[in-house]
Order: C-alpha cells, then sequence, then structure tokens
C-alpha cells in the first residue's frame, strides 16, 4: 500500500503542479506574494498535498526497505502518466514512449518479488559462550 | 594531424553536461542521506504504533542526517529548475536526468547503504533506466 502511494503520489502531484502552474499568468521573483498566492490555487494546492503525500509514504517506506528496492519498484509511477494521458485524455503516445513502458514494466515486475531488504550479518560476539 | 577536422563539441553541451552531472549527483547524495536517516530511524509503522504520529514525527526530525538528505534535494531541485530556465539541451537534460539517477542511486546504494544490489536489481535498474529514458525524451 504505502509502494502504491509512493508510485501514484509523486507523477500525479507533479502533473497537478504543473498544470495549476502553467494556467497562472507568469510569475516572477520581484513578486513573491503573487507566488505564495499560486499556492493556494486549486491544481497547485492539490499537486502539493500530492507531493506531501509522496514524501511521507516515501520516507516511510525508506524505514523498512532498501533504497534500492524502494526506488526500483515505485518506477511504475513514471509510466502512469502516459497511459493515463492516453487512455483518459486519449494523447497520442509514440513509439518510443511505448517501448519505455514495456521496459519499465519489465524492470518493475523483475525487482518487486525480491527481497525487500538487505538483512545486515548480526554482529559477531566472539565473547560469547560456544 | 589536423585538428581543425575534429568535430566541435559546443559550449552549450559541456554546460549541459556540468549541469546534468550537478543535478545527478545532489539528488543521488540526497536519496542516500535519506535512506540512511531512515534506516538510522527505524521502522516508522512500528515507531507509529507505539509512541503515535506526534512520536513518528519527532523521531523523523531528530535525525540530523534526515535535514542533510533535504538540504541536497532542494539543491537538485533548484539545479534543475535553473538548467531548465536555462534553455540548456532540454531534449537532453530531462531524459538524461531522469534515467541516470535511477542507476547513480543503485550504485550509491551498494557502496554507501552496503544494500544487496544483486544481478536482479541491476538488470531492473538497467531496463527501467532506459525506459525512464524514453518516456522522458
Amino acid at each position: 500500500m504505502i509502494l502504491i502511494l509512493v508510485a501514484v503520489c509523486a507523477p500525479l502531484g507533479n502533473t497537478c503542479l504543473a498544470k495549476g502552474m502553467t494556467s497562472l499568468p507568469e510569475l516572477t521573483l520581484a513578486h513573491p506574494l503573487a507566488l505564495f498566492a499560486a499556492a493556494f490555487t486549486p491544481w497547485v494546492a492539490l499537486g502539493i498535498a500530492l507531493l506531501i503525500g509522496f514524501f511521507a509514504s516515501y520516507l516511510t517506506a525508506l524505514s523498512w526497505a532498501d533504497l534500492s528496492y524502494v526506488m526500483l519498484a515505485t518506477a511504475w509511477g513514471n509510466m502512469l502518466v502516459e497511459l493515463l494521458a492516453h487512455f483518459c485524455l486519449h494523447e497520442p503516445v509514440s513509439f518510443q514512449r511505448w517501448l519505455g513502458v514495456v521496459l519499465i514494466t519489465l524492470g518493475v515486475a523483475l525487482v518487486a518479488p525480491g527481497p525487500s531488504r538487505t538483512e545486515q550479518p548480526a554482529p559477531h560476539n566472539s565473547g560469547a559462550p560456544q | 594531424m589536423n585538428l581543425t577536422s575534429l568535430p566541435v563539441i559546443s559550449a552549450g553541451f559541456w554546460a549541459a553536461t556540468a549541469m546534468i552531472a550537478a543535478v545527478v549527483l545532489s539528488s543521488t547524495a540526497g536519496e542516500v542521506l535519506t535512506a540512511a536517516a531512515m534506516k538510522s530511524v527505524g521502522d516508522l509503522d512500528e515507531i507509529r504504533a507505539h509512541s503515535g504520529l506526534k512520536g513518528a514525527i519527532v523521531a523523523v526530525l531528530t535525525c540530523p542526517l534526515f535535514f542533510a538528505g533535504v538540504f541536497f534535494m532542494a539543491v537538485a531541485f533548484f539545479a534543475l529548475l535553473f538548467t531548465l530556465n536555462q534553455r540548456m539541451e532540454l531534449g537532453l537534460v530531462g531524459p538524461a536526468t531522469a534515467s541516470l539517477t535511477v542507476f547513480t542511486n543503485a550504485v550509491a546504494a551498494k557502496l554507501f547503504l552496503k544494500e544487496n544490489v544483486d544481478r536482479r536489481r541491476w538488470t531492473s535498474a538497467v531496463l527501467i533506466c532506459i525506459g525512464v529514458y524514453f518516456l522522458a525524451h
């Protein structure tokens, strides 16, 4: 469940942020209050909420699983946006991108069933009775 | 040998390469430091079961490694924003940083976190690295 949240929240959050920021007029550092106000527009606020959810679930996942496992097992989130764009928004997807989707699927399918954590060897206690 | 016949690599290419390296290295440092912090904190689900959500938040926020990780993640984020803002080889920077980070994280996890990155994970990392490149391109 945590890994699903990690995979889903990050790309959806980034997409919401991108949608929200591109619909706003151009922002400059000369008007920092406009940047602050942008955080309260619906799409940007939703994006920020999703990214906070991502970070919380990512930290939780890293507390019981390897970085190299979490990073690879949640990579399918990258292709989620691609599939949503194709099937929900009917956007065309090039052959190269379909190839990317297939490769990521193979990579995730390969690593996901494996062990999620490296078992560290117990410290050797030379003074222990044999 | 006539040096003028060698292919000329533009200054923009080297600038883009330097920025890709900066983004990838700072991102990898951030991920590894954050992972090391969470390993030292312990299972957050267990901490939350014993001490509640507040206890879990306190456990994370009292770990100095966590802040080091967040610092490097912030550096990576702003370096990427800067790179994209400079319009530096856009077709190269986005895909290259996204895919190289997958690979460098696996290397750093093995070297610094002593994780067991076995053949299964290496193969997966290579497949995902190429896949992310194609998606981002």
